[in-house]
């Protein structure tokens, strides 16, 4: 009976999906094909034909899991760190590691380049100190360079999944192992690193999909010559009109995701272990004595460099002025020099880019709980076959979903093409995984034993819920909340390619300063993206207030 | 649909309905998210006929374009503006247009109208062309390069930047000067003399004026390549008032691609005669006059008076390279397909 009403719990999720997401792509597979197949396929064949896929998503592929590599090479001891310490400002800290999630590429290419580039800062006074001729860095048009990016990015997805998970973990089973002789690696990789195998899966098939499909900083900061699935399909559609190779292009991708997600959901139901969590304030180490500070500190320090210099580099590009350090860029954006319709005034971006942020973060969290809710109940053929369907909209070519909406939700009663819920839709639509894989480990780890202890006793279904469940769960629907607010705050996905009427958001206001000449425009630009920046780490710490277990993660 | 609707859809079903019932008629411009007017300019437009002008801005001229061709069977405006001379032909293949021999069209050059089915009207035009840094070659003692022949020479090695034109609008209008130029048999090999003079490809126009042309924060390249109307929107750009601008474009004969902007009546349209005084209304002295300032492009109109920045900072380009939109259309994609092999491989 109850497993039953169960169902009732996708109808949300399922319809949203239908409508937005396989309707808009079934409509535009269907015309592109259909006038394809009309005229000579003959490009079509090209493509498939000669190696040039193969070399793209080899490309791709090998590109994206490097990506995720590194990520968690060099996320996961800041983890550790966030999991098992306290220590002063880790709460603003862990806040802002996600402000990198809402720069626009643009943005973030152009912080890369000033601090990383040819001519950038620390060439710059590398050749000051060594009085070189030239620059002794060369990262410009090279995988590194937008390796780097991805990890700048991405760094926060594992140290938030990760980290998150591993502050619920039993502490005392590490310990016990190196009693009985265990090595301190031996206990890591035998005891720890299994344990938070479902976090790390989950995390790792983040990261691997958006670097799957990164698309602007692999065009910024790889140049010309790499080039990803995405950012052939947006070729191929925008810039040469052919939309049968664009769309045959993001077919293979989203086949390609969808045997991944596949293959990972298997492996996450197979592997997910159900543990007494720690309390909701757990006695976490202070980081005051010797060997606790060094590990800290250095875990900071590093934390200050990867994500911390290309921040630092962009908000000196927006102080950094002809007469020296001065504010007129931001005084410059509260004035219109052309007299245009276009100018936007900050108030104006910011207020509209939060209330698009709120509701796709709202739609997210809603859809995202339903779907998370099933997905964790018993096992079932229906849940390995959503599973990994509720991740496709993540790895779905931005083009291709935006031309698909413009054909589709064309009619009454879904003429949304301008609409302005149609933005925070399509955030919503990419929002909606990162919050179920957010929530999934949590609610998969509570163990039954603890809910059949807690009615034992006498609780009532609602008290069981209130005190068994909820405290685990709101932790990691705070953590989803944190994304879906960043993925919409940086525009991301879609709605970049479809026609929107006059409501600017910051990112919008960004790109029109960067596409004209000048000082000022560019100086204007990069104190736009501070107000971002700042926006963002705002709402982020306000989100992270909303929680109820505040202390731990 | 059949389907339960989400809550959501219903609420906002019903939130616009009353709206739709009481508001004005409203006309709407679909274009390109460069698009730009001045306060108060559409309002004056509005006003005199009556209706609610809203405008949709949907990408870049590429995107806007594929956007329009594919809602052709349910038009998503009435008015489409942004379409340029490399894409006409594209434009106009696709049958997204209605006719309008609108009168403003008596005052615009004979050079313009590209369209004798007047389809597709021009509204305005730039010139694509190379831009430089005047401290840079003051600085350095070297002659600023005069045209497309001095990049490859030895002494300009390692000192321009380009757009990738598979990416970029300015950077397919100067691989089409370079066709215009050299002719189908030549532009290749000019290309791979640049190559061997070390010229960078950038994905962008952004990417390339602001990442590495040396007037920019970490940028080490002196030439890039721009538009004619850049050194005027330098200047009025500027932090501090300047005397002279701090770049030049050059504008010598047959260094310089015209970009040609169109305005059309998309077909199917159920408002025409509001559309065609929309489009009367951006062939009008008010909207010409507007345009340097807020576009950084030239009226298309003859004897359209300019800004003052425009008049001291730059000029016309000089027999700008001449491509029909036929031919462009024709060789559009091969030429971008042996350009990557050229430059790219």
């Amino acid at each position: 009976m109850r497993s039953r009403l169960r169902y009732l719990l996708l109808l949300p999720p399922l319809v949203f999906l239908g409508v937005f997401y396989f309707y808009p792509l079934v409509s535009i597979f269907g015309q592109v094909f259909s006038t394809a197949a009309q005229k000579e396929a003959g490009g079509l064949g090209k493509l498939l034909g000669t190696g040039y896929l193969a070399r793209i998503m080899w490309f791709t592929t090998w590109q994206a899991a490097l990506s995720t590599l590194l990520t968690l090479v060099l996320a996961l001891p800041g983890a550790y760190v966030f999991a098992r310490y306290d220590f002063r400002g880790k709460g603003l800290i862990q806040s802002l590691t996600a402000v990198p999630f809402v720069l626009p590429t643009v943005v973030t290419a152009a912080a890369f380049k000033s601090l990383l580039g040819r001519g950038g800062l620390l060439n710059a006074g590398l050749m000051k100190l060594l009085h070189l001729e030239g620059p002794v860095i060369n990262l410009d048009h090279t995988v590194w360079f937008f390796l780097l990016a991805h990890v700048f990015y991405n760094y926060t997805v594992v140290l938030r999944l990760v980290g998150g998970f591993w502050a619920r973990l039993p502490r005392d089973l590490a310990p016990a192992a190196r009693l009985l002789g265990a090595s301190g690696p031996q206990a890591f990789f035998r005891i720890t690193l299994p344990l938070l195998r479902p976090a790390i899966l989950a995390a790792s098939l983040l990261v691997f999909t958006f670097c799957f499909t990164s698309f602007g900083v692999v065009l910024l900061l790889g140049g010309p010559r790499l080039a990803t699935l995405e950012v052939e399909i947006y070729r191929q559609a925008v810039h040469l009109f052919d939309l049968p190779a664009a769309a045959a292009l993001s077919l293979v991708q989203i086949l390609f995701t969808f045997g991944l997600m596949a293959v990972y959901t298997w492996f996450e139901r197979h592997t997910s272990v159900s543990l007494m969590p720690e309390p909701a304030r757990p006695a976490l180490r202070p980081a005051g004595q010797g060997r606790h500070r060094l590990v800290v500190g250095a875990s900071s320090a590093f934390l200050a460099l990867l994500l911390g210099a290309p921040l630092a580099a962009l908000f000196l590009g927006s102080i950094l002025t002809e007469d020296g350090l001065s504010f007129v860029y931001y005084a410059g954006l509260w004035e219109n020099r052309a007299q245009s319709i276009l100018y936007v005034a900050p108030i104006t971006a910011l207020v509209n880019s939060l209330a698009f942020a709120l509701a796709a973060t709202l739609i997210a969290l809603a859809l995202g709980w339903l779907s998370a809710a099933f997905l964790a109940g018993p096992r079932t053929r229906t849940g390995s076959l959503l599973d990994p369907l509720f991740m496709l909209p993540l790895s779905t070519s931005a083009v291709t979903l935006g031309f698909g909406f413009i054909i589709a939700l064309d009619e009454p009663p879904l003429n949304l093409r301008t609409s302005w819920i149609l933005p925070s839709l399509a955030h919503a639509l990419v929002a909606f995984p990162f919050v179920i894989r957010s929530l999934l480990p949590a609610w998969r780890g509570i163990p039954a034993s603890l809910r059949e202890a807690a009615a034992v006793l006498g609780a009532s279904p609602f008290r069981i819920w209130k005190e068994v469940d909820w405290p685990i769960l709101s932790r990691a629907l705070a953590v989803g909340g944190v994304f879906a607010f960043a993925i919409s705050l940086g525009e991301f996905g879609a709605t970049v390619f479809v026609a929107r009427p006059q409501t600017p958001t910051l990112p919008l206001a960004i790109f029109r300063f960067l596409s004209q000449p000048g000082a000022m425009n560019y100086g204007q630009a990069m104190a736009m993206s501070c107000l971002l920046m700042a926006a963002t780490a705002a709402g982020f710490i306000f989100l992270e207030r909303l929680r109820p277990a505040r202390g731990s993660f | 649909m059949n389907k339960p609707v989400p809550t959501i859809l219903l609420t906002v079903t019903l939130l616009f309905a009353p709206r739709a019932l009481a508001a004005p008629p409203v006309l709407t411009l679909m274009t390109h998210d460069s698009f730009a007017v001045s306060k108060g300019l559409l309002e004056s437009f509005e006003k005199a006929q009556g209706l609610k002008l809203r405008v949709l801005k949907s990408g870049d001229a590429g995107a806007a374009l594929s956007q329009a061709i594919l809602s052709r069977s349910n038009p998503l405006a009435d008015v489409f503006f942004g379409i340029d001379n490399t894409f006409l032909g594209r434009a106009l293949a696709a049958g997204i247009f209605e006719a309008y021999p609108a009168p403003g069209l008596a005052g615009v050059s004979d050079d313009l109208k590209l369209d004798p089915s007047h389809r597709l009207l021009p509204v305005d035009f730039g010139d694509v062309c190379l831009n430089y840094d005047k401290a840079w070659f003051a600085k350095k003692g070297i002659a600023p390069p005069q045209g497309l022949d001095d990049l490859v020479k030895p002494l300009y090695k390692d000192l321009t930047v380009v757009q990738n034109p598979a990416t970029s609008s300015p950077g397919l209008a100067f691989l089409l000067t370079t066709v215009g130029r050299f002719g189908e048999e030549g532009y290749l090999d000019f290309w791979k003399k640049l190559r061997a003079n070390g010229v960078y490809v950038s994905t962008g126009w952004t990417d390339a004026y602001y990442g590495q042309f040396s007037r920019a924060k970490g940028g080490t390249r002196p030439i890039v390549v721009s538009y004619a109307s850049s050194p005027p929107a330098e200047v009025f750009y500027s932090e501090k008032p300047l005397g002279e601008a701090p770049t030049a474009a050059v504008l010598g004969s047959g260094n310089a691609f015209r970009q040609i902007e169109f305005v059309g009546l998309l077909k199917g349209t159920k408002q025409v005669e509001p559309a065609r005084k929309l489009i009367d209304f951006m062939l009008g002295p008010d909207f010409q006059k507007d345009i340097p300032l807020n576009m950084w492009v030239f009226p298309a109109v003859a004897g359209t008076p300019l800004p003052e920045v425009f008049v001291k900072h730059t000029q016309l380009a000089r027999e700008p390279v001449l491509l029909t939109p036929e031919s462009i259309e024709a060789g559009r994609r091969r030429w971008i397909e042996a350009w990557t092999e050229a430059v790219l491989r």
